[in-house]
């Protein structure tokens, strides 16, 4: 008997077993891979940063007695008509065709009841989402799918999407599953077919010819809405400074935890910048330029709870955007729905097949069984207590570093624990006075 | 009778305001814009009936959006002409840059000269007569509407058109991706004798070829890979 110890079956970090799963699935069907959702790999991110709180050399605000505003306003550089939000959260561009009609209906409700703003999305403005959403923000799309001069006017605000942080540089697609006569009727396209969105804006290309079309928009609706630049996280530091110089009232930033409706995995996985990383250049630019505060800075791509709302306020933005948290809020990717997640080859947390419209929580889908599971006056009420909490959360970090408004949340409140955070963050790593990159060292 | 605003005398705030108003308030009235001196978005977000008449050339997005409105522009226009027109009447009686009716949705832009590339891109529904030629990348990814070009037509004629329709009488130098000739069927004929008519074109409707969509590229296919 041969008593030779064995070594233990190695498996490959390089061709581990979701590479090789991944490698087979091309193989069989010849296609990249097409999901839903932002980044799913681990980039440094605002875990990485640790509030330092106050001290013998800071002063706190009493937890619960001591008032900590939330307000922000936005569009208040050139827009007749800024928006009032009562908490710096907003809800960020998702579309109707993606998302079902009662989706939109319930984004709208929740933000609301939070007071705060909903967007619309590739697609056009929807009745259940004008209907629903107090504030509501309208997206000028590459597609222009829907896009008319009375949805512009009756909207609050007109964000200009010129990239997002799940594909910087990338269009989209919605598969023909999900163009039902309705989907298709606002898309001025036949039932069925898969529908391509453009990557660039049919009738203008650069910052120039974008100052232009800012000035045609804002003469369409006699200079009432803010007019909002969104980018995806490629350039911070240049793409903000143009957007400035273009005219943008306010600057949505979206890093590559965004999340899209569908786009390729390896564009999700492989292009952009993590969010963390964005902020610091994005502020930097406004500072240069003399506009922060001036030009509002929304962040967005992988804002979970009210810390990371609070450490990116304390980066220098105005506001934070939340779409894939939204969703979760409303029931995306419920253990409740495990079974049929099995079915479909996937398990609750991971589903991301939002562009095949057989979502099982009755959010990404078109088919009207699946789209009857999700009752919008209920996930309009979770979506309210979500925003709510994320508010608390930000409010309570804020009163324990000692501030009486969010806005007054600073770097110098944080620390890094690794690295690679403190170099992004440019905020010392934990125990030193240092980041990677700092001025005289 | 026309009332004129000088843009050497008034902005072009005023410009915009006083025409949106005039549309809104259903006056059928007319008014001549002078000195424009290819100003940018000169009656855009009309929304009614009202006739404009702009004396000389303009910038980009002349007559953006317009809703019910006729506006001729006397000079040449620049880039994305009445781009995102719902309705009403749009008439160019020199030649129009880039753009032109991009992703409209309805109504009729008559462009009397040529018009640079990518007329008619994203077009959702509006019609597009081009007297003389037209450039590259026309009518790319138009989804619904009818392109009329008396000349020629650039490369890339149609490239991964959905159901818009185009009539070319002179030379296609290329057709893109999933653009490719159909046959001319009686409504078509009649379709195009209507729009020849409309814009007071010098043409026959048996004069002209028509393309469209080959539908191929409708649902993904990897063995159409190399269309895309």
């Amino acid at each position: 008997m041969d008593h030779t110890p064995n070594t233990m079956p190695r498996q490959s970090w390089t061709f581990s077993n979701e590479t090789n799963s991944e490698i087979r699935r091309a193989a069989a069907t010849g296609i990249y891979d097409i999901r839903g959702g932002g980044a799913k790999r681990r980039v440094p991110h605002f875990d990485d940063l640790l509030f330092l709180g106050a001290s013998m050399s800071r002063y706190p605000l009493e937890g619960y007695r001591e008032k900590c505003e939330t307000s922000v306003t936005l569009g208040t550089r050139f827009a007749k008509k800024p928006i009032e939000l009562k908490i710096p959260i907003t809800i960020a561009g998702m579309s109707f065709g993606s998302l079902s009609g009662p989706a939109k209906e319930a984004l709208g409700r929740g933000a609301t009841m939070a007071g705060t703003s909903t967007t619309t999305g590739d697609g056009g403005m929807t009745e259940e989402e004008r209907g629903h959403s107090e504030k509501l923000v309208y997206q000028y799309l590459p597609s222009r799918y829907g896009m008319n001069p009375d949805d512009l006017r009756r909207a609050d605000a007109i964000e200009i999407v010129v990239g997002q942080g799940a594909k910087p540089g990338g269009g989209g697609m919605l598969l023909g599953q999900k163009i039902t006569e309705r989907v298709a009727g606002m898309r001025d396209l036949p039932e069925g077919i898969d529908q391509r969105s453009a990557c660039r804006h049919p009738d203008w290309t650069g910052p120039d010819d974008l100052e232009i079309k800012i000035l045609e928009l804002r003469e369409i609706t006699n200079w009432e809405k803010p007019i909002y630049i969104k980018v995806g996280g490629a350039r911070p530091y240049y793409d903000v400074a143009l957007a400035v110089k273009a005219g943008a009232d306010v600057v949505v930033l979206d890093g590559m935890q965004g999340g899209t409706a569908a786009t390729q995995d390896v564009f999700i996985e492989h292009v952009g910048q993590p969010t963390l990383a964005c902020i610091r250049p994005a502020v930097q630019a406004l500072q240069d330029l003399g506009m922060h505060r001036k030009v509002q800075l929304i962040i967005s791509g992988g804002i979970r709870t009210g810390a990371d709302v609070a450490k990116a306020l304390a980066l220098g933005a105005d506001a934070v955007s939340v779409g894939t948290a939204a969703l979760v809020a409303l029931g995306d990717n419920d253990p409740k729905w495990e079974a049929e997640y099995q079915k479909l080859g996937s398990t609750t947390g991971a589903y991301d097949d939002w562009h095949e419209g057989q979502d099982p929580a009755g959010i990404t889908t078109q088919d009207p069984d699946l789209m009857a599971r999700l009752d919008p006056e209920i996930a309009g009420r979770k979506l309210r207590n979500y925003l709510n909490v994320l508010t608390l959360e930000c409010q309570t970090l804020a009163r324990a570093c000692g501030k009486s408004h969010v806005h007054n949340l600073e770097p110098e409140d944080l620390c890094a624990l690794t690295m690679e955070a403190a170099a992004m963050a440019q905020v010392p790593l934990a125990g030193t006075n240092w980041y990677p990159g700092k001025p005289g060292f | 009778m026309s009332i004129t605003l000088d843009m050497a005398q008034v902005e072009l705030r005023e410009v915009n305001t006083t025409l949106q108003a005039a549309a809104k308030a259903q006056a059928n009235e007319a008014y001549t814009i002078t000195n424009t001196r290819g100003s940018h978005a000169i009656a855009c977000g009309l929304d009614g009936p009202l006739e404009v008449t702009v004396q000389g050339s303009t910038g980009y997005y002349c007559a953006g959006m317009n809703k019910e409105a006729a506006i001729t522009v006397t000079g040449s226009t620049g880039p994305g002409v009445a781009e995102n027109m719902m309705s009403g009447v749009v008439t160019i009686e020199g030649d129009a840059s880039q753009y032109a009716g991009a992703t409209g949705h309805g109504g009729l832009l008559n462009i009397k000269g040529n018009a640079s590339s990518r007329c008619g891109i994203s077009m959702k529904g509006i019609d597009i007569v081009v007297h003389g030629n037209i450039g590259h990348m026309s009518a790319f990814m138009a989804q619904k509407g009818n392109l009329v070009v008396l000349g020629d037509a650039g490369d890339a004629l149609g490239d991964s058109l959905y159901e818009a329709r185009l009539f070319v009488r002179g030379d296609v130098k290329s057709l893109g991706a999933d653009c490719i000739e159909k046959e001319m069927r009686p409504e078509h004929i009649e379709l195009l004798a209507d729009l020849l008519a409309k814009t007071g074109a010098d043409a026959k409707p048996e004069e002209f070829k028509r393309y469209g969509s080959a539908r191929k590229l409708y649902n993904f296919n990897i063995d159409h890979a190399d269309e895309y």
